[in-house]
């Protein structure tokens, strides 16, 4: 699974860690190495078992079980499933909340940050410190004081509103009607564009000027040059972003918990899967059903990652040519 | 700057000629564009930088940048906003989880990421493919049996389910990124050690340790910044209001969200984003290479 693609030399030897030359020596020598291996391995392995590999199975057995923290769990079979798919509104309506938000906010976060990107490869000044100035609300936007600011920014006598006064607009409370509520997590979103701008901005910088200039000869137009030379040679590098934004986007919490005050309101209009897991294991202490949908949600993901990587097949390019430059 | 401006022309499709009116508009709209786009991203930040320091009447009134009368006022009742503790206790939790954990996670994630790049061991390749699939296990699949095993441990409301973990390297993010690092430091260098008679542990201790210096310190900036910036495991496992994180005591202000309580909430939450603030200007260089090697997220 190659994480790494802005970085090529690296990232091709990701999939499998390369061979370590043979040693001389052999035996003994061999021997200390593999203890050495475990021994600098054990914290980790230690943690893989107790807290990532264990509690995971330990969820799935939580899955099937009425569980409330008080009584020991209570086996239940596949009715917190069931529940989930048939019997639970809210349930449903988190899951479109949760998939609107992540099929708006994605793709328009990913955009903004292509744009930039190609606006900042082009400017002849001050790349540098547009760069790190734009990164600045990718390091801040998932911190509370940033959800605190939105709340306010776009509620009723925000400054969302007095901008709009200007133009002779009314506005309304965004944050606490239900039909704009989420729009404003999802301009949150967009404003944190600076992290994956960085890695587009990478990625230009590594396209090779001739194929440009043979474009250019052979008549291309702007347009055609885009579509033609930078998409291709990019996408190895939206690849990369749109997996980590769509796995991110997927697991919003922080905006939607502040913004709603911990409720997913107005209207459940904020009540992001997360968000409805959260309330169900900590405010109603239903761990059996909390743990179910902890495991939908893993395998949901697995799913739509594996999507994605079938999905590049067919439309993301490796050129060695382009990746070696 | 020629080769820059070469270039230029070709993406434009431009022949190479003086340019009139046209082209001069056309290569003025970029740098506006961006000046544009700065504003309107660094607005949010400056106007509750403005906001802070507006009196509470003015606040009501003045919804624009500047404040017309400049008051440390709201920095001072925030500071006491949340009754019987202050935030001076907030921000030393938050710093002692922070630091708890950049400890843990430099520490760990550096002794598991020399075993993968540099050590032969039986089944190497399984547990790195296994490191890297928990790169992308969702933190909120872990958080109810995590709790559940907490609990019994009778750690929930206090510190330790937020710092412990980070002892055994759960942070995969780290493992990996060093891994990356360490893979391009020559592989001479530690082969001339061996030859010399240097251990595995020597090597790792008077070779790769000291070389790995930048990925270490990428690694301890992250992980200062994700732990301060943190909300939904420490929602969960603090519970006493002596134990609350800075983030979960700012959460305190909106439950009593009257129009008066915005210039504390908000001078409070300038307060909060400070370190990380200056943590970026220190480091910003080292902060955008990290993403751009390995991809982590801010």
């Amino acid at each position: 699974m190659a994480l790494n693609t802005t970085a090529p030399p690296e990232g091709t030897r990701l999939a499998a860690p390369a061979p370590l030359p043979t040693r001389l020596g052999g035996g003994r020598a061999g021997r200390l190495e593999s203890i050495a291996g475990y021994v600098f391995l054990s914290p980790w392995l230690l943690g893989l078992l107790g807290i990532t590999a264990l509690p995971t199975l330990y969820s799935l057995y939580l899955s099937f079980t009425d569980y409330d923290l008080l009584q020991p769990p209570h086996w239940v079979g596949l009715d917190n499933y069931v529940r989930m798919f048939t019997a639970d509104p809210q349930y449903r309506h988190a899951v479109t909340v949760t998939v609107v938000y992540a099929l708006v906010a994605v793709p328009l976060k990913l955009a903004t940050a292509l744009a930039v990107a190609l606006l900042l490869d082009r400017a002849r000044r001050g790349i540098g410190l547009y760069r790190s100035l734009f990164y600045v609300p990718s390091l801040l936007g998932g911190s509370v004081a940033i959800a605190i600011l939105w709340q306010t920014l776009f509620g009723a006598s925000g400054a969302v509103n007095a901008i709009l006064a200007w133009f002779g607009i009314t506005g309304r409370s965004w944050v606490n009607d239900p039909s704009t509520a989420l729009g404003t997590l999802v301009v949150l979103g967009m404003w944190q564009f600076g992290a994956p701008m960085v890695v587009f901005l990478a990625g230009l910088k590594q396209i090779p000027r001739e194929l440009y200039e043979a474009a250019a000869i052979d008549g291309a137009g702007r347009i055609r040059k885009f579509r033609h030379v930078t998409v291709p040679l990019l996408s190895p590098v939206i690849f990369f972003n749109l997996v980590l934004e769509t796995i991110h986007g997927f697991q919003g919490f922080t905006g939607a918990f502040i913004i709603s005050n911990g409720r997913g309101g107005p209207a459940d209009s904020t009540l992001l899967y997360t968000l409805y897991l959260y309330k169900q294991g900590f405010s109603f202490f239903h761990m059996g059903y909390a743990s179910a949908m902890a495991w939908v949600f893993l395998v949901a993901i697995g799913l739509l990652t594996a999507v994605l990587f079938w999905s590049g097949r067919l439309w993301v390019h490796y050129s060695d040519d382009g990746a070696r430059r | 700057m020629s080769a820059v401006s070469e270039r230029q022309r070709l993406s434009e499709g431009q022949p190479v000629a003086p340019g009139g009116a046209r082209t001069r508009a056309r290569s003025l709209a970029g740098p506006l564009l961006l000046v544009a786009i700065l504003v309107v991203v660094l607005y949010p930040l400056a106007w509750m930088l403005g906001t802070s320091v507006k009196s509470p009447a003015e606040i009501a009134s003045n919804v624009g940048l500047w404040p017309e009368q400049f008051t440390w006022r709201n920095y001072v009742s925030g500071w006491n906003g949340i009754p019987e503790v202050s935030f001076g206790r907030f921000f030393t939790n938050s710093l002692l989880i922070a630091t708890g954990a950049v400890i843990g996670n430099v520490a760990s994630c550096t002794l598991a990421a020399y075993a993968f790049a540099r050590l032969r061991f039986p089944l190497r390749r399984l547990w790195f493919a296994l490191m890297i699939g928990t790169l992308l296990l969702p933190h909120h699949v872990l958080i109810i049996p995590q709790y559940v095993l907490f609990r019994r441990l009778g750690w929930v409301g206090t510190p330790l389910p937020l710092i412990a973990p980070k002892f055994l390297a759960t942070e995969a993010f780290f493992v990996f990124l060093t891994v990356q690092f360490m893979r391009g430091i020559p592989r001479e260098l530690d082969e001339a050690a061996r030859i010399d008679g240097c251990g595995p542990f020597t090597s790792f201790w008077h070779v790769l340790l000291p070389l790995s210096r930048p990925a270490l310190v990428t690694s301890a900036i992250f992980s200062f910044i994700w732990t301060w910036n943190d909300f939904f495991s420490q929602l969960v496992y603090l519970n006493d209001i002596n134990t609350y994180t800075v983030p979960v005591a700012l959460r305190l202000f909106l439950d009593s969200a009257g129009q008066s309580e915005v210039g504390p909430m908000f001078a409070m939450s300038v307060l909060s984003l400070l370190p990380i603030f200056l943590f970026f200007l220190a480091f910003q260089r080292l902060l955008i290479e990290g993403i751009n090697t390995s991809g982590l997220k801010g």
